[in-house]
């Protein structure tokens, strides 16, 4: 059976963020989502200027990556990791932002730098690029947190594939504030204490209070 | 085994796979040129969907004011219905669910100043689509370019080990300024038909369609096609540039073919959207492979790209083609104009063998690679 060796989440509302060993907080909850997951971004002591660039979706899930990857190196540059995202509103922020600059004929802009953003899939891409994954990498829309879903379609990345390591995550916001979570599932568990099942994903959003 | 038992495509050449399938062996293209879209300024080159058509028939089998639905809507639902009716299975058990497969749904109600905040989302989609059957077991697949064929992959798994029976798999897109524009902002898009794998390809045009099929554990009849093995790579290179040595097609291709017979291939159906980039990466991806003795093709020059439904409409059309034995040829190409000696078909080739490869790529570094055959 699957295990999860590992998780992380972010949670802006209740000012929450870490991962399975080290959680922490910070009194920045009351910024703009993008000041405030920079905020976290300077707590991890990386330079990776690509990530100024990348949308609200993608930095929240660049972060969830950074958490678990940063305690297991030996997953990067491999071909059997995958990664698999689930979220309720695509890339409607970025969908929104991208419309204001092409609604004005008279003020028409718009730019290949953000419109890549309103494909949610990109959040994959980045985590991939970063850290060289070359599995798997897809994005599912589902219209509310569904632990068993996610758990099924996070477990069929390992049938019949190559893939030993998924990072999943559901990377979901509340009034475009992340609520957001990653786990990282091994195909074998070796000593986790954590089966990855539906009830550990609930378990896990739950007690940080990741589910509205 | 998982089979598709049933399908359908809505496009501008035709409201059945059958009808596409016959406008494109007589070298039918649906890409025509306009003068400004949405307000825009220039020529574009599209292909699009019947809007009267469409309406009449979506009244015609859903009883439904079709004033009352987007367009995307009425492509998914009608391309659903047409599928389920043919598959004659029951849509609303327990056994069967929906999957769409699209890239911006009904992006265009941002438009409106007051949008149905619910409606905009790509959920909300599906949910309607399935709640039509009188099904509740929905669910989206956003994953770019190559949506389609992760859909096909994701019902694959989930009927290959007994979740379900039937999987509903419609994949759809339609034209709008939100789309085009951003097209045009990467300066990706061809004023005139585009030519995959020609020298003198500069860009994709974008299509409109809807596609669909269904998926099953069970063989309903002969002409039908056989799913043998799928493959999802990521390039870990670039979020809006094809891979410089094409690794993810490349490791998509080679885990599809490691229990394949080469010789049983017929073609590989490319994405081949007509930009420099993405026909070049291919060709490296199916020359490293070694796959570059078998002709390749893509349906570009016919549709466009057409996003969401593309994995699904060009993976139908090539299982018609291998039904037929035939192979289309690539609409637009005449001189080969990529890196690799790979070959493109110039013309409608007969063929007796049994199996093809759908090949896709996208931005976000996604590929993905499924090898089908011949319903026996």
């Amino acid at each position: 059976m699957a295990a999860i060796i590992d998780f992380s989440f972010i949670n802006q509302i209740k000012n929450k963020f870490g991962n399975l060993n080290n959680q922490q907080k910070n009194d920045y909850s009351d910024l703009d989502t993008t000041d405030y997951l920079t905020t976290i971004y300077k707590t991890l002591n990386i330079n990776y200027p690509k990530f100024y660039k990348m949308d609200n979706l993608s930095k929240t899930g660049f972060l969830l990556s950074e958490f678990i990857v940063s305690n297991h190196p030996e997953l990067q540059n491999r071909k059997d990791i995958s990664v698999v995202a689930f979220n309720r509103i695509s890339s409607l922020e970025t969908d929104i932002n991208y419309q204001k600059t092409i609604t004005d004929s008279e003020n028409f802009f718009p730019a290949p730098s953000l419109f890549v953003y309103t494909l949610p899939n990109i959040v994959t891409g980045e985590i991939c690029i970063r850290n060289k994954f070359f599995g798997e990498s897809t994005f599912y829309v589902i219209e509310k947190f569904n632990a068993e879903e996610i758990f099924n379609l996070t477990n069929d990345l390992f049938y019949k594939t190559e893939t030993n390591y998924v990072l999943s995550s559901w990377l979901n916001c509340k009034d475009f504030k992340p609520q957001a979570t990653m786990f990282l599932v091994s195909r074998n568990n070796v000593d986790s204490k954590l089966d990855f099942s539906p009830e550990n994903i609930s378990k896990i959003c739950q007690t940080n209070f990741l589910i509205d | 085994m998982v089979n598709i038992i049933a399908d359908n495509i809505i496009s501008a050449l035709g409201f059945s796979s059958e009808e596409n399938y016959r406008n494109l062996k007589n070298g039918i293209s649906g890409l025509k040129t306009s003068q400004n879209m949405f307000g825009m300024e220039g020529n574009f080159c599209t292909s699009q969907t019947d809007d009267t058509k469409l309406n009449e028939l979506f009244y015609g089998e859903t009883l439904q004011n079709p004033h009352k639905y987007t367009k995307f809507e009425k492509l998914s639902t009608l391309s659903a219905f047409y599928a389920i009716k043919e598959a004659d299975i029951d849509a609303s058990s327990p056994q069967t669910a929906f999957i769409l497969s699209t890239t911006k749904g009904n992006i265009q109600l941002l438009e409106h100043p007051n949008y149905d905040q619910q409606r905009v989302q790509l959920w909300h989609t599906a949910k309607l689509v399935a709640g039509f059957f009188g099904n509740n077991n929905y669910s989206v697949v956003s994953n770019a370019c190559i949506s389609g064929v992760c859909a096909i992959i994701t019902a694959v798994r989930a009927i290959e080990q007994g979740r379900l029976e039937n999987i509903v798999v419609t994949g759809a897109d339609v034209l709008s300024k939100f789309t085009i524009s951003g097209f045009m902002s990467f300066k990706a898009l061809s004023p005139l038909p585009c030519r995959p794998f020609d020298q003198d390809r500069c860009g994709l045009n974008i299509g409109e369609a809807a596609a669909t099929v269904v998926m099953s554990k069970y063989k309903k009849n002969d002409k039908k096609i056989s799913f043998l093995k799928g493959s999802i790579r990521n390039d870990a290179n670039h979020i809006s540039g094809p891979s410089r040595t094409g690794e993810g097609s490349y490791n998509a291709l080679t885990d599809i073919i490691s229990n394949a017979n080469i010789n049983d291939i017929a073609f590989i159906n490319c994405h081949g959207t007509s930009t420099p980039y993405n026909d070049e990466m291919e060709a490296i991806a199916i020359d490293r492979a070694m796959l570059n003795k078998i002709p390749i093709n893509s349906l570009k020059g016919y549709y466009g790209h057409t996003l969401g439904a593309a994995g699904i409409l060009e993976t139908i059309i090539s299982s018609y083609e291998i039904n037929d034995g035939l192979i289309l040829k690539t609409e637009g190409f005449q001189t080969l104009g990529v890196s690799r000696n790979v070959c493109p078909t110039t013309k409608n080739t007969n063929t007796d063998k049994n199996c093809f490869i759908k090949l896709i790529s996208g931005f976000g570094g996604t590929n993905a690679a499924a090898i089908f055959k011949k319903g026996e």
